[in-house]
């Protein structure tokens, strides 16, 4: 794990507001300011200065991409693959379905492991959540949520809870209230905080028991589809994906956007921590997978090939971090190398689109939820 | 994902493979289809779309029917024979190209009013035979329509006289076609549809970004943030140390070597997951080998970071530890004892005299001491960080050479692998496991027990003995 990780992050009164809390450090005109996440977002929000016009504003902004973009380029290009050239080829993965979880009445949406890396939680279209025991097919406990499409549902670290969330704009019973539909939601390290991502652009940080936000955060220009948490001890960070195409990653501390990557050129599905926490890769409906490294703040490995055609829906890591495993919309999982950027193996067997794929906490299965109201989970 | 999505990016390839496949020369090779008398130019078979789709892509010939299967479930390519399943069989059967007056890529939205039309003129021809579902939608639309129905049967009537004049092989030719466009857009029940879309979102990439002030500033402070930082010149290093992670952990991927004594999953047997449970007695020796790897991996397993407690304990620095996981439970603990806890720490730990004195440099300790005067949940990342680091550059190197570490090494099992004769008795006694909210219940009892049942406290008893009378 990288030094970097260990920023601490300046506190004090904020510049602006006085308040004390922990501040992000922005730079004006090559001035340093230290603001609280609050006057930030006023900042940004407040009507144009005099000489200021929304072109001007636009011009400003495509000439500071291309700096960045310049800044980006001075730096060594290596690709992933021409690294991992000296790596040996993986064999033949020899990956069958070991179950089927049948029991949703329409689509899955979403699905999440529990730690003990038997149970798992289950989402779907017509509101109900069910926790299973996977492997030996039973189902434990069943929900019904007053909503249609839970989109978002996850699993407590310490295995007696559950979060769900979608079209009600709330997660769990009103712990977070977006303006619109939740897209997706974790815990983090413990069973007391949850992190939202919705439709209304934002990710936010709430405290479970009593509902209240901790944090949010504002940069995303449209809806958050995805976000991950880094899967570090110290994790403070966490990464968002939405249809503005970008990924940022953002800092759970102060709500800043640390970094931010934009290469893909549609919608991004789903993001995912590499199992080290130093990069992630995200699925896009461009029918593209891209791995991004983080310390190089570079993309580094695009997974497509000709005759994938349809947009990804999902991706997760294997446990060492060499296999990606992708849903797409056209009903297949395909399993690409990570390091020599090739297909290593396609996964058929669902019905109709594969909404989610997630392996389980010790590595020893892959769990994919589709809209055929089935799961399968593969081994 | 809305329909504007599907239809910009993939289509553009789609599209492209889909004219490909007409192609007269490189093509898939077409033939008249027979039927009674008359012969129906280019129709091809299944078998020959999925070879050509599998040289093509270079793919093999499952993978091809898929693909050559999403083609037809989206209205590309429609089967003669058994028209309600858009599915290629790579075999004889007869397929057409779809006209592309009729392909998706034309996002005309597909109205009621259009269906209802061409319901009431297949009801003219054929005479008021119309499949179930088909009559159920008549019957629906008919309710739903009624003021419109004089137009709906008036155009069913042109059409179809506009249809009588032409040649009967063209004419049955757009009766496929469109009878194949109805069944993609209107599917039969029981089958899945390539058209559904899930869920609108909000915001529609596609539409030129009309950037209004807000989102304009919003971008724009957006990109100062990156540029003020100092990125690290390392795009190599940092690669590599990517690539290095996945040698590293290969072996222990149950993906790509096989666990011991084996997967679960493959042979229904739980073992690897007793043998690996939190509070075990003795490791296996792959466990203990990802201690090895780095600090993180030690402190992530419980019962790796409890053999390190016992070897911080025996170097008389347990404090270290004790005070990091208590960071951590201020970290992510509830809102309500935030206060409380941060007071809590700062008596046990960090207060002169107290009880569990941490070793920080002073200018950390000034910094924390400050914060805590208005506690919120990161006032003691510096601490932590500190600490963390400590333990990471110095007692962690010294763990692993500790006699603690060897014994531990040493006693870890390796345990045989599984046969595999035994998979389907293993497969009828599956059994279930502890749910997780009794196994912490039992936690807390097993904890209380401990706490109920600790050393008394010589010094009080010798005090109480003392004052008993002779």
């Amino acid at each position: 794990m990288c030094d970097q990780t260990f920023m601490a992050a300046t506190f004090g009164p904020c510049e602006s507001c006085g308040k004390p809390s922990p501040l992000m450090n922005i730079y004006i005109k090559n001035e340093a300011i230290n603001y609280c996440s609050f006057c930030v977002e006023l900042m940004a929000c407040q009507g144009l200065q005099s000489g200021e016009s929304v072109a001007s504003l636009k011009r400003e902004c495509e000439s500071l991409k291309k700096k960045l973009e310049e800044e980006r380029g001075k730096l060594n290009d290596v690709e992933l693959h021409q690294v991992a050239d000296k790596i040996e080829v993986l064999g033949a993965l020899a990956i069958k379905t070991r179950r089927v979880l049948k029991g949703h009445g329409n689509k899955v949406l979403c699905m999440d492991w529990c730690k003990d890396k038997r149970r798992l939680v289950s989402s779907s279209q017509d509101g109900k959540v069910i926790v299973w025991d996977g492997f030996t097919l039973s189902k434990e406990n069943g929900i019904s949520v007053p909503c249609t499409w839970v989109m978002a549902c996850a699993y407590a670290p310490t295995g007696c809870a559950v979060a769900c969330g979608g079209l009600d704009n709330k997660c769990s019973k009103a712990v977070a209230m977006h303006t619109n539909y939740v897209s997706g939601c974790t815990f983090t390290n413990s069973d007391n905080q949850i992190l939202t991502s919705s439709g209304d652009g934002s990710c936010a940080l709430w405290d479970v028991e009593s509902g209240q936000l901790l944090q949010s955060f504002h940069g995303h220009t449209a809806d958050v589809l995805s976000l991950d948490l880094a899967p570090s001890e110290t994790g403070n960070t966490f990464v968002s994906g939405g249809c503005d195409k970008k990924a940022n990653v953002w800092d759970m501390r102060s709500g800043q956007n640390i970094q931010s990557f934009e290469s893909h050129v549609s919608d991004i599905n789903c993001v995912k921590y590499y199992p080290s926490g130093d990069a992630f890769a995200s699925a896009s409906d461009d029918a593209t997978c891209r791995f991004y490294d983080l310390r190089a703040d570079r993309e580094v490995a695009v997974y497509q090939k000709d005759s994938v055609i349809f947009g990804a829906s999902t991706v997760d890591f294997s446990l060492s971090g060499r296999l990606l495993f992708a849903g797409y919309n056209d009903y297949t999982i395909n399993v690409w190398d990570v390091l020599k950027g090739t297909r290593s193996s396609i996964l058929f067997g669902h019905e109709n689109r594969v909404s989610r794929v997630r392996v389980s906490p010790d590595g020893t299965a892959l769990c994919s939820a589709s809209w055929d109201h089935t799961l399968r989970i593969w081994a | 994902m809305c329909i504007k999505v599907i239809l910009s990016h993939c289509l553009k390839f789609r599209k492209s493979v889909v004219l490909e496949m007409q192609d007269p020369k490189s093509g898939v090779k077409s033939q008249p289809q027979r039927l009674v008398i008359t012969a129906i130019p280019h129709a091809v078979t299944g078998e020959d779309i999925v070879n050509w789709l599998s040289e093509r892509l270079l793919v093999d010939t499952e993978e091809a029917r898929s693909v050559g299967s999403m083609l037809a479930a989206l209205g590309y390519i429609y089967p003669l024979q058994q028209h309600k399943r858009l599915v290629i069989r790579a075999d004889a059967s007869l397929y057409r190209f779809q006209t592309p007056y009729f392909w998706p890529t034309q996002q005309w939205p597909v109205e009621d009013t259009d269906y209802a039309i061409y319901l009431a003129k297949r009801n003219i021809r054929k005479k008021g035979i119309l499949e179930l579902h088909e009559q159920e939608q008549y019957n629906h639309l008919h309710k739903w329509m009624n003021h419109k129905w004089d137009f709906i049967v008036m155009q069913a009537k042109e059409q179809y006289r506009a249809a009588k004049e032409r040649k009967k092989p063209d004419r049955v030719v757009f009766e496929c076609q469109e009878r194949a466009y109805w069944v993609v857009h209107r599917p039969p029940p029981g089958t899945v549809s390539a058209m559904d879309f899930g869920l609108e979102r909000r915001a529609d990439p596609n539409a030129n970004q009309v950037q209004g002030e807000e989102t304009g500033k919003l971008a724009h402070s957006s990109f100062l943030i990156p540029l003020s930082r100092n990125f690290s010149r390392c795009s190599l290093f940092s690669v590599v140390s990517l690539v290095k992670y996945s040698s590293t952990y290969q072996s222990h991927d149950p993906f790509l070597s096989r666990p011991l004594p084996s997967n679960p999953w493959h042979t229904d047997d739980a073992t690897y997951w007793t043998l690996n449970s939190h509070n075990v007695e003795t490791p296996t020796k792959q466990r203990v080998e990802r201690w090895t790897f780095s600090f993180a991996e030690l402190l992530s397993d419980p019962r790796g970071r409890d053999d390190f407690r016992l070897f911080l304990k025996k170097e008389f620095s347990g404090e270290n530890l004790a005070f990091w996981e208590s960071c951590e439970d201020l970290k992510w603990g509830t809102a309500a004892t935030m206060k409380e806890k941060a007071e809590q720490i700062y008596k046990t730990f960090l207060a002169r005299g107290a009880p569990r004195w941490i070793n920080i440099d002073g200018k950390t300790m000034e910094i924390t001491i400050k914060s805590l005067k208005h506690p919120h949940r990161y006032v003691l990342d510096a601490a932590q960080t500190h600490i963390y680091m400590l333990m990471k550059k110095d007692s962690y190197g010294r763990y692993l050479k500790s006699p603690v570490f060897k014994e531990t090494q040493k006693k870890a099992i390796a345990p045989e692998e599984h046969n595999d004769s035994q998979l389907e008795q293993n497969a009828r006694t599956r059994r279930p496991s502890l749910s997780p909210i009794v196994l912490r219940q039992l936690e807390a009892e097993r904890r209380a027990k401990m706490a109920a049942a600790a050393p008394v406290d010589i010094t009080q008893v010798m005090s109480k003995l003392s004052r008993k009378p002779q």
